[in-house]
């Protein structure tokens, strides 16, 4: 990946809230806001946070599954249904599963670094809930090869990533593999509480260790290797971002002090028509990390907190090692050691991550980067973690399918 | 003839109604289910659903798309796995609608009693009319040249008098679902003194495959289920009367009913029980049980009064609860129904007099939902109950002596050879009744 050729930033982040089961208002026999209330809600969030909505000069809105979630396609139409000021302007929509939020960065990235904008309202949406979870789970099987569904597991994503357990399993043992799982699962729904707009953040259990002991994957019922528990929410939400170079930022009344520089990134894809090689490795997932850090000039000590796509709970522990923070095989023992803990040595998905936080899929690559935007520049809340001065960066990964469309972004508050 | 042959061609009478609906439902499944296995591809099953009711049937099988799709929903692993050589059938949805297709298309609607000639199995789901029931058991063995074997529903009328009276050799079997038949995992199963051969042991399959929980009882009238909940009812009953001396007829069913539910930790007080099974059904088992009983007299002026009065309690068809001694408001009694004024009066209008004459409740964070799924509720309830023992309030000395009536309803009906064993009562009231503990127990031995 090329050096960027000049600086980009983000700013004026908002997350709506993750809804979905474990949220109170969350009430599936009643009626709920539709997508269109979900992009509203974010996008004039983030311009309440500029000086003027006609300074923006394009918009991108990441999604997956709309056109069968919603049955609504031309979502660049919703842009100027945020603003009337956005009336008249470009906007484009990407889709790449789950990586949707994440290609929708660097596409307005890419408008920002080609100079046919100065400022880019990137946006990502998903509302999931109109559907029980068996026929979401056919819509979301959308991000795997259409030819391999038949064969392909009831939950078609929660059984590609059990067979990624189930081998893992294999390879090092389930019951040391599991206490990696665990401890995954309790940062995710500590973490999660300490974030009001989390999907988990009213979970009360008083002994999450003695929850996840309590449920045995069986096969019979869901998958054969993973449990509730270790899966992501069904969730609908929206998160919204501005990209904007340095003239952008001036022009929309930004200031620096607020902004995040995004100092590397990587866009990387593996061929949906092969199966993975190893099943205990997301390879594309290791080499979007490499691609992002070394365009960044940087290596992994130089993070100081992580957002990555734990889809699934292994989804975490293979992408810890697949970052480079261990060795193939001991992820779960980093894991399980609280290295990934808030306060460990590297805090990974601070907001909960996909299992705590929460998984509106098209949206969650633009929520990783507000998470990250919002503890670069101290504005997490309760759960703002101490950045080390001497580790300054933030990184996201955000995949789409089962480690088939990666992107990685490396960032640093703005000087 | 195997287990799957006997179920080639199957005749559900009362099909429409509430427990026959369940039962065409369960048994759609199963047979469908059959049809759907390699080696019975071809073969033809067949499942008449009779009932006099054109209304019913059309409605019948709204019920059953609406019901074998979330059936179908929650099995779809096994379903992928069923439909595996289907290459048109890729999605869930195609699998889940491909299931109800194929269930629905065992079931053939019918109001004609004929359709029954050429069953091998007749499930018989009537009302509870022993003269009706052996009328049309008796016409369709005299026109089935199968031998069919028939399996009744009837919750109350011994077997082996429909046996007798419909001249039928043994080729009958108590099948005693609980309500509603596609939820409850209880079958009562009564035999009858000569059973057919085979018959027990198809029964105890069948009901093996449709996940039941089968408890054996003897044919007495009643059978373990009513035999405890008619006594229990009628106790109830009785003791709202004693306390209608001090208070009037609406305080003293909302104490009975209260104490009932909230000091026995059942699902639901007595009077609410009795409006949930249907007061006018409440009356017809025990005007069927009576004539059975030695040295007992099981009748309610009470209830005889309501029906006059068109009182009747039972559920609309949607499920949802009609008014009977109690008014319900989104499923939670509002008023209590005075025979006197012919209407309803607010139980908020005596609420807290009435709690207040109860006096205070052992624990008040022991309720039947809060212990019903704990692993450790016999050491709750000997605490809980060990503390009422010691309580002077109205309250606790009503719901020690209300318990001790369950217990030794439960007891006689052991002794009195109606069921086999004091697990089976408990069996019943545990799994059909829903209680959180079973009526023989040592929680109220004084």
């Amino acid at each position: 990946m090329k050096k960027l050729r000049k600086k980009v930033y983000i700013a004026a982040g908002y997350n709506t809230i993750s809804m979905g089961t474990g949220r109170s208002e969350f009430n599936p026999k009643k009626e709920r806001p539709g997508l269109e209330h979900y992009i509203k809600e974010a996008g004039q969030a983030t311009i309440k946070q500029i000086n003027d909505a006609a300074n923006i000069d394009e918009g991108v809105i990441g999604n997956f599954m709309a056109a069968r979630f919603n049955k609504q396609a031309n979502l660049p139409g919703f842009i100027p249904f945020i603003d009337e000021k956005l009336q008249w302007k470009p906007a484009i929509s990407v889709e790449g599963a789950c990586g949707s939020g994440g290609l929708a960065l660097v596409t307005g990235l890419k408008s920002v670094l080609a100079e046919t904008a100065d400022a880019v309202l990137v946006l990502g949406v998903e509302v999931q809930n109109t559907m029980k979870a068996i026929y979401g789970a056919d819509v979301l099987a959308g991000a795997g090869w259409y030819k391999k569904r038949k064969e392909g597991h009831a939950y078609f994503f929660p059984g590609q990533f059990s067979n990624r357990a189930g081998a893992y399993y294999e390879k090092y043992g389930m019951d040391y593999a599991r206490e990696g799982l665990k401890r995954w699962f309790v940062n995710a729904m500590e973490n999660a509480r300490l974030c009001p707009t989390a999907q988990e953040y009213e979970s009360k259990e008083t002994d999450l260790y003695k929850l996840y002991d309590k449920f045995n994957p069986n096969g019979a019922n869901f998958v054969d290797n993973l449990t509730v528990l270790d899966c992501s929410k069904v969730s609908d939400g929206a998160s919204s971002i501005i990209m904007a170079s340095e003239e952008g930022l001036i022009k929309l009344g930004i200031d620096k002090k607020d902004a995040v520089e995004i100092v590397g990134w990587a866009q990387v894809e593996r061929n949906i028509t092969h199966e993975p090689e190893n099943l205990t490795e997301l390879i594309t997932i290791k080499k979007a990390a490499k691609e992002a850090l070394d365009s960044a000039g940087l290596i992994i000590d130089d993070l100081g907190t992580i957002e990555t796509h734990d889809c699934f709970s292994i989804a975490g522990i293979l992408g810890v090692e697949a970052i480079g923070f261990a060795e193939p095989g001991k992820g779960a023992q980093f894991v399980a050691d609280g290295h990934t803990a808030r306060d460990g040595k590297i805090p990974i998905n601070t907001t909960g991550g996909l299992i705590g936080w929460g998984h509106p899929t098209g949206a969650t690559g633009v929520h990783q980067a507000v998470t990250i935007w919002e503890q670069l520049t101290e504005k997490a809340g309760d759960a703002q973690i101490e950045i080390n001065p001497d580790r300054p960066y933030g990184m996201t990964i955000n995949m789409g399918g089962d480690d088939v469309t990666v992107i990685a972004m490396i960032y640093k508050k703005a000087e | 003839m195997n287990y799957e042959e006997r179920l080639r061609n199957v005749t559900v009478m009362g099909a429409a109604g509430k427990m026959g609906s369940g039962i065409l439902l369960l048994t759609a499944i199963e047979m469908a289910d059959l049809s759907l296995q390699p080696e019975n591809k071809g073969k033809p099953f067949c499942l008449n659903a009779m009932d006099l009711s054109q209304e019913g049937l059309a409605g019948l099988l709204k019920y059953l798309k609406v019901q074998v799709t979330k059936i179908a929903e929650k099995k779809i692993v096994l379903l992928r796995k069923m439909y595996e050589d289907r290459t048109d059938l890729i999605e869930n949805k195609d699998m889940i609608d491909q299931y109800v297709f194929d269930v629905i298309s065992v079931v053939r609607p019918t109001i004609k009693i004929e359709s029954a000639y050429e069953s091998n199995l007749i499930f018989e789901a009537v009302s509870e009319n022993k003269d009706l029931k052996i009328k049309l058991l008796s016409q369709i063995d005299q026109n089935n040249s199968n031998s069919p074997w028939f399996f009744t529903n009837t919750s109350s009328v011994p077997i082996n008098l429909i046996n007798d009276g419909a001249k039928l050799n043994g080729r009958i079997l108590g099948f005693h679902f609980y309500n509603p038949p596609a939820v409850q995992k209880l079958v009562e199963v009564i035999l009858p003194n000569k059973p057919a051969n085979g018959m027990e042991e198809f029964a105890k399959t069948y009901a093996k495959n449709l996940k039941k929980i089968v408890v054996p009882s003897n044919d007495y009238a009643g059978f373990i289920g009513n035999g405890h909940f008619m006594r229990d009812a009628l106790y109830g009953i009785t003791q709202m009367n004693q306390l209608t001396k001090e208070y009037s007829f609406t305080e003293s069913v909302y104490l009975i009913n209260k104490v009932s539910q909230d000091y026995l930790v059942r699902p639901m007080g007595i009077f609410q029980l009795i409006d949930y099974v249907g007061i006018d059904v409440v009356q017809f088992i025990m005007n069927v049980m009576n004539p059975f009983l030695k040295d007992e007299d099981l009748h309610s002026d009470l209830l005889d009064q309501m029906i006059e009065l068109g009182v009747k309690g039972g559920q609309h068809s949607n499920g949802s609860q009609k008014d009977g001694f109690l008014k319900y408001e989104k499923g939670k009694p509002v008023a209590i129904y005075n025979p006197k004024t012919k209407a309803y009066e607010t139980i908020a209008a005596f609420q807290k007099k009435c709690d207040i004459a109860l006096g205070k409740h052992p624990n008040p964070r022991v309720s039947w939902k809060s212990v019903i799924r704990r692993k450790d509720k016999n050491e709750v309830f000997l605490e809980f109950f060990s503390t009422m023992k010691s309580m002077s309030d109205m309250g606790a000395k009503i719901g020690m002596k209300y318990g001790k009536r369950s217990n030794e309803i439960g007891r006689k009906l052991v002794t009195d050879h109606v069921a086999n064993s004091e697990a089976d009562v408990n069996t019943v009231m545990l799994t059909g009744f829903f209680h959180a503990y079973g009526p023989i127990n040592d929680y109220f031995v004084f």
